[in-house]
């Protein structure tokens, strides 16, 4: 058994400033198997294959391929040890040929011999039945196509550990299909392959053996036969009750009057973020929630309600007349807020205080000719500092500089200040204490029961559960169900999650 | 054919369409503008006129596909002629050493800016500024009054003309003349093949490319990206210097005004000779023929009658202009054609 | 009119508190240029009433230079700082557009007679159509940087080459001379007034952009737009509005200093004028202490950046440096602050700051 371990990994220990991002995790890869690596954002994969790949260096722990411990300070060095990686996003040059691509920064001489790198990548394409040429631009093959021709730049490289990164996030069926005939040859091989994926339908059609991860801690290892669908879902999800009670019964239903319209309908609705059309409605005072496993489209589908992507189609109603949100601006109009999901691309700005973070929108809204006195911005800032108990130095702080939860709540403040009919909650307890988790939520409940409308999306599905009255559940891009009342349990909705019958 | 636009790498693509545009332009100023543009000799006049600014505008190339910008070319030039002027008449030196000062001035910026950029990461837009204003004050520092160059040497060597047979021409008193080029073209020519081979067939030519094209995707692949941002502003910087001192032999003179606007044209040529701004797409070829072109048309500009020197001018800006949207727009088009 | 709000009292950490703020560093580099001359020559400080050709009174002195000449200069930071925030890059076709304007202005005042008797039109009707075609261009350049996504400094690229062009074009390449004596009041002194106008051009510019920041959210907008151009969308702005704006504003400033130019000497040398001004106002923005790559901005801390680069050109001149030397001396001024500020040397320094405090601990 031992000596068919290719990588192994112990007690790997990696904090940043604010977060310890891995705290003892243990993996082991062995020779031609396919090892999937599972977890929700922010439950440490990435950073588990940074470490590995030297991107990040760790704190403690070791790593040794084939009993041999080694240290891996860049990826040059990784790949010198035969671990060999495949990112999400392409790295790769597309302004290269693809035989380019595949033999480049790989050898210290200065001449090349082209004729033969040509034929020789093409005899690799070839056998790994990649349908390139090797003289093509890279660029002018389809994405699928590329993430094979890194594939095949690892296997050149002589690798025994193949990292996969969620290479399938791109890719059509027909083309997943193809990668995991290759995956499958390479097993052949005796090669170690590490999957990480979102996509549960391809682990168990794939992968031998899978690993859960979840808050930077191992859940534990698991031969895939022995982990059905459901139980992956709430080992990943993590469905443990925590020690809060039931925060719903602390706030009472907003009760709607009979015959009101919804506050927000919209039918057809669809983006060019690559979801399909849907359908949705929220009523006065109502809290929904979007779930899904991450990239089932979750983000997008509330994105197209904001008008953060480009709308290609649908009517939008907003408490029964029809409206036109075609960019953000005009969903703010109308009274609809939304917190991103990417907190630091999209939701912060960076440099400026945190007073200036809080009056953005409201100022925006209010127009470019009334500006809001020192007076008061002071008394606002101040007011909205203290109402959600952001802890910062003071209101003149560059917001980067504070904490993700506190800068979560500067975001909160700075959409509450526009008193929003309808308010779009993406993910806005990632990466935050437990404390200001419990609050978010309360506030949630608490302004619905004033009346106020809200979407409320989390990868953490007690928190859902806690908060929301209904669900709506995306797979793939499109809306599978919906569940409220009875049907409102765990089981129920990681069913729906995990699709299929088992 | 869409199939084969589709297939084709962007760097293939643009040099087709320089090329294209620039015989489309010859041969129509052939037919509309007559008698001038049939003679060979006006277009190796161009060749001798642009000798200089070819090389320069190679380096610029080279610049521009890993993803920088030089705009102190025009500076070094004009600094380049002045040392030499001043070395040839006033120090009484030999042509050699001129040329060793011309390149050791070239690397000089070449050395300095490239570390400014590469190794602390300043844009190479504001460090190149910086280096052309140092190079235009230098040139005056060094002295500030134009003058022409008398040493003998020089003289000869500037006089030099190749002729080339059977290409030649009868002129207005009935005289045959023959056609010629000078020995600039020579080297511009050899640089432009140097090159060109260098970007197509060695690993530093591509690394060139993959740090234009990505330069994180780079860094992955395991290549230095700094050492390479460094070479191709070293080089540069030397062809720069070469392309001043070829600058120098055509006109025969220092003056601090030499070369005013030479990093403009320079870019210019190169961005209609298909090399992208944003870096990794580019080509030596596609910039000689981009330098022709540009020339092409401020001849046709004055043969038409509009020989007011502002027309030039606004000439190159409004060419400059369209090619950089015909990119764009290009580009937008084959990035819809992929995903679909 | 800054943003920043060190009015903090004195105690140990004064010096800190000192060196943080914004204006430190250009006020630092004034006093440094004008010790400099203390010791060197006193005479740079000396002002004395004088008389012009017209018998009015008028001061001169090397003082009285640098509040001319650092006005036009002024003006023009403040248009280089919203865009170098908005953008985060730099215009560096300023001092062609002022070139065009200048030559519109000339134009629009003589009409076709390049020697009018009197002008074609009031001075302040061909002021406005001046900033109409000045904003225009600076529209222009907004447009492919905005629009088409072109890095600021390869957009304005195109105007720099054309622009000295096109304001020869303008006139026909003619040099126009105005005799009218008041048009030359803008360039040089109003009579009775010993004071040079351009300061009080600038000082009502300063005034007019103060008021601007002060009752618009142009500076909310422009830094939100400058540090983060996503999150400023999903806030309802328009980034690719702001950064045209942006450019437009400065293309307003380059008219008023087109103005000033022009009425300087009553006519216009179109490959002289203004001439690697767009050098000293990138300079002015950076020794303001501004980020080049965007975001915050301090306006204040720009425009006294500006003064004291005239400083320095006029400390220069004092010492015989010839005019077309000058850009020497900035160009390595402009190095050794933006080596300064690279992100890389920071870090560098940070590194070796705390050992050096350790040490002086030990």
């Amino acid at each position: 058994m031992a000596e068919n371990v290719v990588l192994q990994m112990r007690n790997i220990h990696k904090s940043f400033p604010g977060v310890r991002a891995l705290q003892g995790v243990d993996f082991t890869l062995r020779k031609g198997e396919v090892h999937a690596l599972m977890g929700e954002n922010g439950a440490g994969k990435s950073t588990l294959i940074k470490v590995l790949t030297g991107v990040y260096s760790k704190d403690e722990g070791q790593v040794s391929i084939e009993g041999n411990e080694v240290a891996i300070h860049s990826p040059q060095e990784a790949q010198k040890n035969g671990i060999s990686t495949v990112y999400q996003e392409i790295t790769l040059c597309p302004n290269l040929s693809v035989a380019e691509n595949m033999y480049i920064g790989r050898s210290e001489s200065i001449c090349q011999n082209w004729k033969k790198m040509n034929t020789d990548a093409d005899k690799i394409l070839q056998s790994l039945d990649i349908p390139a040429k090797a003289t093509q631009q890279l660029s002018t093959c389809s994405l699928a196509v590329q993430q094979m021709v890194a594939i095949a730049r690892a296997v050149d490289t002589d690798c025994k550990v193949l990292i996969l990164d969620e290479p399938t996030s791109s890719l059509d069926e027909q083309e997943v299909e193809k990668l995991f005939k290759l995956m499958r040859d390479l097993k052949g091989r005796g090669v170690g392959i590490v999957f990480v994926t979102h996509f549960l339908d391809q682990v168990y059609e794939i992968c031998d053996r899978i690993t859960v991860m979840r808050d930077g801690q191992l859940v534990g290892e698991f031969e895939i036969e022995k982990l059905p669908r459901v139980q992956l879902v709430s080992k990943m999800l993590g469905k443990e009750l925590d020690d809060l009670s039931d925060i719903q019964g602390e706030y009472s239903t907003y009760e709607n009057k009979e015959g009101e319209a919804p506050v927000f309908e919209a039918e057809d609705l669809c983006s060019d973020a690559g979801i399909k059309p849907f359908n949705f409605h929220i009523k006065k005072g109502e809290v929904n929630g979007f779930t899904g496993l991450l990239g089932s489209g979750r983000s997008e589908s509330v994105r197209a309600i904001f008008g953060a992507d480009r709308i290609t189609s649908g009517n939008v109603k907003m408490n029964g007349k029809p409206v036109k949100i075609k960019k953000p601006i005009d969903a703010m109009k109308n009274g609809i807020a939304y917190l991103p999901e990417d907190r630091k691309r999209d939701g912060i700005v960076g440099d400026l205080s945190v007073r200036d973070n809080i009056l953005l929108a409201q100022q925006v809204l209010r127009g470019f000719l009334k500006p809001f006195s020192k007076a008061e911005s002071d008394k606002i800032a101040d007011e909205y500092i203290k109402l959600l108990s952001v802890k910062t130095a003071s209101a003149d702080t560059p917001i980067k500089s504070l904490s993700g939860g506190n800068q979560q709540k500067v975001i909160l403040a700075r959409w509450l200040l526009t008193h929003p009919e309808y308010l779009i909650l993406d993910e806005p307890t990632r990466g935050i204490d437990v404390g200001t988790k419990v609050d978010i939520q309360k506030l949630v409940l608490k302004l619905a029961s004033e009346g106020m409308s809200v979407t409320f999306i989390s990868s953490e599905l007690d928190e859902m559960l806690r908060t929301c009255s209904r669900l709506v559940v995306m797979r793939d891009g499109r809306m599978v169900g919906e569940l409220s009342g009875q049907d409102l349990n765990q089981n129920k909705v990681m069913n729906t999650i995990a699709g299929g019958d088992k | 054919m869409s199939k084969k636009f589709k297939n084709m790498s962007d760097t293939n693509l643009l040099l087709t369409i320089t090329v294209v545009v620039f015989f489309v332009m010859y041969l129509g100023a052939m037919l509309f503008l007559g008698s001038g543009f049939l003679k060979p000799q006006t277009f190796f006049n161009i060749l001798n006129a642009q000798a200089a600014l070819i090389i320069l505008s190679c380096g610029m190339s080279l610049v521009m596909i890993t993803g920088g910008i030089d705009i102190s070319v025009g500076g070094v030039t004009a600094l380049v002629s002045m040392c030499c002027a001043v070395y040839l008449d006033f120090k009484g030196g030999n042509v050699a050493m001129a040329v060793v000062i011309a390149l050791l001035i070239g690397l000089a910026f070449g050395l300095v800016q490239g570390f400014l950029v590469a190794y602390l990461e300043i844009q190479p837009f504001i460090v190149s500024l910086a280096g052309m204003f140092f190079a235009r004050g230098m040139t005056t520092i060094v002295n500030s009054n134009p003058f022409n160059v008398e040493n003998e040497a020089f003289v000869a060597l500037k006089g030099t003309r190749i002729i080339i047979p059977g290409l030649g021409s009868v002129n207005k008193i009935g005289k045959y003349v023959d056609a010629y080029i000078e020995i600039g073209v020579i080297v511009a020519l050899l640089v432009v093949l140097v090159l060109f081979v260098v970007l197509k067939w060695t690993k530093l030519g591509r690394a060139f490319y993959a740090v234009g094209g990505n330069s994180q995707s780079a860094l992955m692949l395991g290549i230095n990206v700094k050492r390479t941002k460094f070479l191709s502003h070293l080089i540069c910087g030397f062809l720069a210097g070469l392309g001043g001192f070829i600058y120098f032999l055509h006109v025969g003179s220092g003056s601090p005004s030499h070369a005013s606007g030479a990093e403009m044209n320079a870019i210019a040529s190169s961005i209609i000779g298909g090399t992208m701004l944003t870096g990794g797409v580019g080509n030596i070829i596609g910039t000689f023929f981009g330098v022709l072109s540009l020339s092409t048309i401020q001849n046709i500009v004055s043969s038409a009658g509009l020989d007011e020197p502002w027309w030039i001018g606004i000439t190159i800006a409004a060419m400059l202009c369209l090619f950089l949207i015909i990119q764009s727009v290009v580009m937008a088009i084959r990035k819809k054609g992929l995903t679909k | 009119m800054g943003n920043n709000d060190a009015k903090k009292s004195g105690g140990s950490s004064f010096f800190a508190e000192l060196t943080r703020n914004q204006l430190f560093i250009p006020m630092a580099a004034l006093l440094l240029l004008l010790v400099f001359n203390l010791i060197m020559d006193p005479g740079f400080f000396k002002i004395t009433l004088g008389y012009n050709s017209a018998g009015y009174p008028v001061l001169s002195g090397f003082l009285i230079t640098i509040l001319d000449s650092g006005s036009e200069l002024a003006i023009l930071a403040i248009g280089m700082t919203l865009v170098t925030a908005a953008t985060g890059g730099q215009d560096i076709s300023v001092g062609a557009a002022i070139a065009i304007s200048g030559s519109v202005l000339l134009r629009m005042l003589c009409g076709t007679n390049t020697r009018p008797e009197t002008l074609v039109m009031p001075v302040i009707l061909a002021f406005l159509i001046t900033c109409v075609v000045a904003m225009l261009f600076g529209a222009f350049n907004g447009t492919l940087v905005a629009v088409f996504g072109i890095q600021p400094m390869i957009a304005t690229l195109i105007l720099y080459t054309a622009g000295r062009s096109i304001a020869a074009w303008v006139n026909n390449n003619e040099l126009p001379i105005i005799t009218e004596p008041s048009f030359a009041y803008y360039g040089n002194y109003i009579p009775g007034c010993p004071i040079p106008t351009p300061f009080f051009i600038a000082m009502i510019c300063v005034v007019v952009i103060a008021l601007i920041l002060k009752f618009t959210t142009l500076r909310l907008y422009t830094q939100a737009v400058g540090i983060n151009e996503y999150s400023a969308k999903l806030n309802g702005l328009n980034p690719v509005f702001i950064k045209i704006l942006s450019f437009v504003i400065l293309g307003l400033c380059v008219a008023v200093v087109g103005l000033i130019k022009v009425s300087r000497f009553s006519t216009i040398n179109y490959s002289v004028i203004a001439k690697d001004i767009e050098m000293d106002a990138i300079l002015a923005v950076a020794l303001g202490g501004n980020a080049l790559s965007g975001g915050k901005f301090n306006m204040t801390a720009s425009i006294i950046g500006a003064y004291v680069i005239q400083c320095l050109t006029t400390t220069l001149y004092k010492f015989d440096v010839q005019a077309d030397a000058l850009p020497a001396y900035k160009a390595v001024v402009v190095i050794v602050l933006v080596v300064l500020s690279a992100p890389i040397v920071r870090e560098k320094l940070a590194k070796l700051m705390p050992k050096s405090g350790n040490r002086e601990v030990a």
